[in-house]
């Protein structure tokens, strides 16, 4: 899922102080799962603005709304539902959301609540960790599963630098070495003969140092 | 300036059972201030905090938890989740540059007992110092 984390109240605040009507609109998509911006959460941030508007002298009305996903034109056309009860929109989605309420409503005022921070999952309650760097380019079937591109500080791809020490990485010792793991987990699986064979350099066009991506299929598109 | 407080209290439902018996006469007849307005829930760990929030923007001037000692709740966690949720709109309050003693969690034991009167004394003496809410 897209991880995020709410941005600092000050931030938002910031944002929104010459607003008098605004939509908090929640996401329930991966948002809600990470807990950032969810229903709940734009419950908890409509009270916070409402409050910090107040303690800052101005009269400002707060609703809140929830869309399916802010990632999908026909979920964001819903949002026609609270036309004319607001003169801003702060988005609870992450910043693929922020940007299609902004390609297809050109007259909204739209503010991101949150900061989409990685792509990663919940291995315990409350923990959240990057898992894939979205590049364009997997490489998991040559690394036992597990990403070097998102997992490792540098993004090697011909095993580990020579920083890490228990394997634990140099940039952080609570941060798992994960060439160490694709070597002990390769060895596991009987496959550490495979990691004797260079990678190639990589083409890093596909992770978006062409600009932004796009993917067409053909055979889902009817006009 | 003294001012009276205008204090909410969500308190599980075993830690204040005892003491809203008979409509909370024992709580008065101890000194329980009359300006805090107790909320019952079945556990403290299904305490939201947007209804904490909430409580500010209805005009509180402080917010305060009593749950069930840590090691004890009634409902395993329950009183855990509520620490954690109270040191959020703790977090929150300082976001919002206001004080965060306005808000504050007790673990007591069921019953009722000295602890939970001495808790609404101390909670109303505080505020009483720190002044009404900014909100």
């Amino acid at each position: 899922m897209i991880v995020a984390e709410r941005k600092p109240l000050a931030e938002i605040l910031d944002m929104v102080k010459d607003c008098t009507k605004i939509l908090v609109l929640a996401c329930r998509g991966c948002v809600t799962v990470c807990s950032a911006g969810g229903e709940r959460e734009a419950e908890i941030l409509a009270s916070l603005i409402r409050l910090g508007m107040k303690k800052n002298g101005r009269s400002c009305e707060v609703i809140e709304g929830s869309l399916v996903r802010q990632c999908d034109r026909e979920y964001v056309d819903a949002i026609d539902q609270w036309q004319g009860q607001y003169d801003a929109i702060v988005s609870t989605a992450c910043g693929v959301g922020v940007n299609f309420i902004a390609n297809l409503r050109p007259s909204d005022n739209v503010f991101p609540a949150l900061n989409t921070t990685f792509f990663g999952g919940s291995a315990e309650q409350g923990i959240w960790s990057e898992q894939c760097a979205g590049c364009g380019d997997c490489v998991l079937h040559l690394t036992g599963g597990l990403c070097p591109v998102a997992r490792c500080a540098k993004s090697l791809m011909n095993g580990p630098c020579g920083g890490s020490v228990d394997g634990r990485c140099e940039i952080d010792p609570d941060v798992e070495c994960v060439w160490q793991m694709i070597y002990d987990r390769m060895g596991r699986l009987d496959r550490q003969q495979e990691m004797a064979k260079p990678a190639p350099i990589r083409d890093w066009s596909t992770a978006g140092h062409g600009g932004p991506r796009k993917q067409v299929r053909e055979d889902l598109t009817v006009s | 300036m003294s001012f009276t407080p205008d204090i909410r209290l969500f308190s599980c439902h075993y830690t204040s059972q005892q003491g809203c018996a008979n409509e909370g006469k024992e709580l008065r007849e101890l000194g329980f201030p009359e300006n805090i307005r107790l909320t019952r829930v079945p556990c403290t760990g299904k305490l939201e905090i947007s209804t904490m929030l909430k409580a500010f923007e209805d005009g509180a001037d402080a917010v305060y938890v009593v749950g069930c000692p840590v090691d004890s709740c009634h409902n395993v966690k329950g009183s855990q989740r509520a620490a954690k949720r109270v040191t959020a709109v703790c977090e929150m309050l300082q976001e919002l540059d206001v004080e965060p003693e306005r808000v504050r969690m007790y673990h007591l034991d069921r019953g009722l007992h000295p602890e939970f009167v001495d808790a609404g004394k101390e909670m109303n003496q505080d505020i009483e110092k720190i002044g009404p809410s900014p909100f």
